[in-house]
């Protein structure tokens, strides 16, 4: 019998932490030198304040390029952009000179070229089944822009024809089809607000806290704007024939994932999507076609869909029996364990973050529960001791992340700053101490999935900002 | 599609079941009528194996020849004793070994500790094995190489044939491993 009141790492566990705990050494150390470039103070706490410096910067050196030639306009030639961006030379004073043409750009936008904040990749050993996370600590209102959406691929990202790409749906229906991509764009169509979370956000943190930034904590969660045609619509118009209680999902990627769903979730909220955040699905997240599913875990929303069977059983494919299972201490493991429940983190401030001095700051953070709507978020910034209503930024949507704030006047000594989430179905989120408990100490890759305990940042005297477990 | 056209239909769904139906002064189809009807021979090639073997195709193949097929396309990435390459740009699973493991403080999962169905381990070498030339094994090699692995798991005897009949058999250690999802944990509710 293991011993109680702590997580065990399998070797394969214990090297992907390591790796990954290098990897994010490495992104905070790219961060700091484009911060450092620009001001010796240390950075981290307030994005504006950074890019304005940067703005600064680049202002200098498009300004001097056209004098001096050489050296300062190398550089600014050099400069390059971030992903994402297109690099200009900024003009001494834009309103002496005209701007860039319309639709210069060919007619599709793309980001400022000081805004630079990216993904990071999980440094699994193979690069073509790995992960990488959404910078939330970054990220702005409540949709995650499309580019910044969280990663998981086991077989690389497919290029994908939508004129070539079918869906096929057949199994236990009376009339099977396959649809184009033209044909499921006919069907009556839904827009909604949906996250989605890998079941392994968060991982390396059962045991201890292992990695700096929320967005190594908890960067496998984005939110987009999901367009398409309901499970439902399509049901009905092939009919389902008696005893159809499962419907196996396949992507059209070189690992031709597959999970088997049960029908009531189809029936109830899955979505054939097409649509994110009103444009064409990103390739990689599943162009032209994925599966939606309102709150299970992220590897069953199977992108590149191109294949639906209807069936009586589950398949027992190797995602849902070997992979995205939950080993207890006991040596059994919970199988078909869908659903991510309630969960907030404060992303504001958070860790590698530096307050600069006592007074007002506006804890920010985001909440989520694949159960349904948000209820209320708590925060305390006293470890737990003491708890105070979040105000909610927007009216919580079902199954969609919120921000929330918390007006805080730090005095200066060490606070432990923690948010709570409490869904409409009554459920609260736990501390890690609470989930250990019920779980019991069979650690990664036990039950390395499911993480939704409440997260901990410790803020010290001198106002730096590190992840703990209190 | 006009917006008129659109909403009666949604309301069809919601209210219609597959006769006709009268909206907004519309005779409604029951059924759209999009897409294209498929017979068997369209989704011929797909598969998708469940624990009683339906849908295994014919062919058979046993660890001798196994041996082969798993040093010549496995071996580089899983180990030439299956058990495994962390190495950057590889990353192979280890295969065998960890039985009794899974209530101890170090579980290691394999498919002889961990994987509940043999069918499971064909379905997804079929799907997606080799890792770089996925698809490109017979079944009969992909048979062999599945009777290698059990065989090396000491879960069938070496001179095992696997094929459609007797791989769906095959009883894996660990076949009673799994229960249901317990949660929502109900001590959690306030």
């Amino acid at each position: 019998m293991k011993e109680q009141g702590s997580v065990f790492y399998d070797d394969q566990a214990r090297r992907t932490v390591d790796e990954m705990i290098a990897a994010e050494a490495r992104h905070i150390a790219l961060r700091k030198i484009e911060e450092e470039k620009n001001c010796d103070c240390k950075k981290g706490m307030f994005p504006r304040v950074s890019e304005t410096d940067r703005r600064n910067f680049l202002f200098a050196a498009g300004s001097f390029a056209g004098v001096l030639g050489s050296t300062v306009f190398a550089k600014a030639a050099n400069e390059k952009a971030p992903p994402g961006a297109v690099h200009f030379d900024v003009p001494e004073d834009p309103t002496k000179e005209p701007g860039r043409a319309v639709a210069a750009d060919g007619g599709y936008g793309s980001r400022s070229q000081f805004e630079s904040e990216v993904r990071w990749r999980y440094p699994t050993a193979n690069e073509i089944t790995s992960w990488s996370m959404t910078p939330l600590d970054k990220m702005l209102g409540n949709l995650t822009a499309s580019g910044l959406h969280f990663e998981r691929h086991h077989g690389g990202i497919p290029t994908i024809d939508p004129a070539k790409h079918m869906l096929f749906v057949h199994g236990m229906v009376d009339t099977p089809k396959k649809f184009s991509v033209a044909d499921l764009k006919r069907f009556p169509s839904v827009t909604r607000k949906h996250f989605i979370e890998c079941s392994g956000n968060g991982l390396t943190e059962w045991n201890k806290p292992t990695l700096k930034t929320v967005q190594g904590t908890h960067g496998l969660i984005s939110t987009s704007e999901w367009t398409g045609v309901q499970f439902a619509t399509i049901a009905r118009e092939l009919g389902l024939k008696d005893g159809s209680q499962w419907v196996l999902a396949e992507g059209a990627d070189s690992a031709v994932m597959t999970r088997s769903i049960p029908m009531e979730k189809m029936l109830k909220d899955a979505l054939i999507v097409y649509g994110q955040n009103g444009e064409a699905l990103r390739p990689e997240q599943g162009y032209p076609l994925r599966l939606l599913l309102p709150g299970y875990e992220g590897n069953t929303h199977i992108k590149w869909l191109r294949r639906m069977e209807v069936s009586d059983k589950p398949f027992m494919t190797r995602e849902e029996t070997s992979k995205y299972t939950d080993l207890l201490a006991n040596g059994k493991a919970r199988q078909f364990s869908m659903e991510m429940e309630a969960k907030s983190v404060i992303t504001f401030p958070s860790g590698e973050m530096k307050l600069p001095g006592s007074g007002f700051y506006n804890i920010q953070g985001l909440a989520w529960s694949g159960r349904g709507r948000v209820q209320s978020v708590d925060v305390s910034v006293n470890g737990g001791k003491t708890w105070y209503p979040a105000q909610l930024q927007s009216v919580p949507e079902p199954i969609c992340t919120v921000r929330f704030s918390f007006p805080w006047v730090w005095d200066g000594k060490p606070a432990i700053l923690q948010s709570r989430c409490t869904d409409e179905t009554g459920y609260v989120q736990p501390t890690l101490k609470q989930l250990v408990a019920i779980r019991g100490s069979n650690g990664p890759f036990g039950s390395v999935y499911h993480l939704n305990s409440i997260q901990s940042w410790a803020v010290n005297e001198t106002g730096d900002v590190s992840n703990v477990h209190a | 599609m006009s917006m008129l056209k659109s909403i009666s239909k949604i309301a069809t769904l919601l209210f219609a079941v597959s006769i006709s139906s009268t909206v907004f002064g519309q005779s409604m189809p029951g059924r759209f009528g999009i897409g294209t009807n498929i017979g068997p021979q369209d989704v011929a090639k797909f598969f998708s194996i469940p624990q009683d073997g339906r849908g295994l195709p014919p062919g058979s193949g046993n660890a001798t020849a196994g041996a082969t097929v798993y040093a010549d396309t496995c071996a580089a990435c899983h180990g030439e004793k299956l058990q495994g390459n962390p190495a950057k740009g590889i990353g192979g699973d280890r295969l065998v070994g960890g039985r009794g493991s899974l209530a101890t403080a170090t579980p290691v999962k394999t498919v002889e500790s961990y994987w509940p169905y043999s069918t499971t381990l064909f379905d997804y070498v079929k799907r997606a094995m080799p890792f770089n030339t996925p698809g490109s094994l017979s079944d009969n090699d992909i048979y062999a190489v599945v009777a290698y692995i059990l065989s090396e798991a000491k879960i069938i005897q070496p001179n095992d044939t696997m094929n459609a009949t007797t791989l769906p058999k095959v009883v894996m250690p660990n076949r009673d491993g799994f229960i249901p999802d317990e949660r929502p944990e109900l001590q959690l509710y306030r």
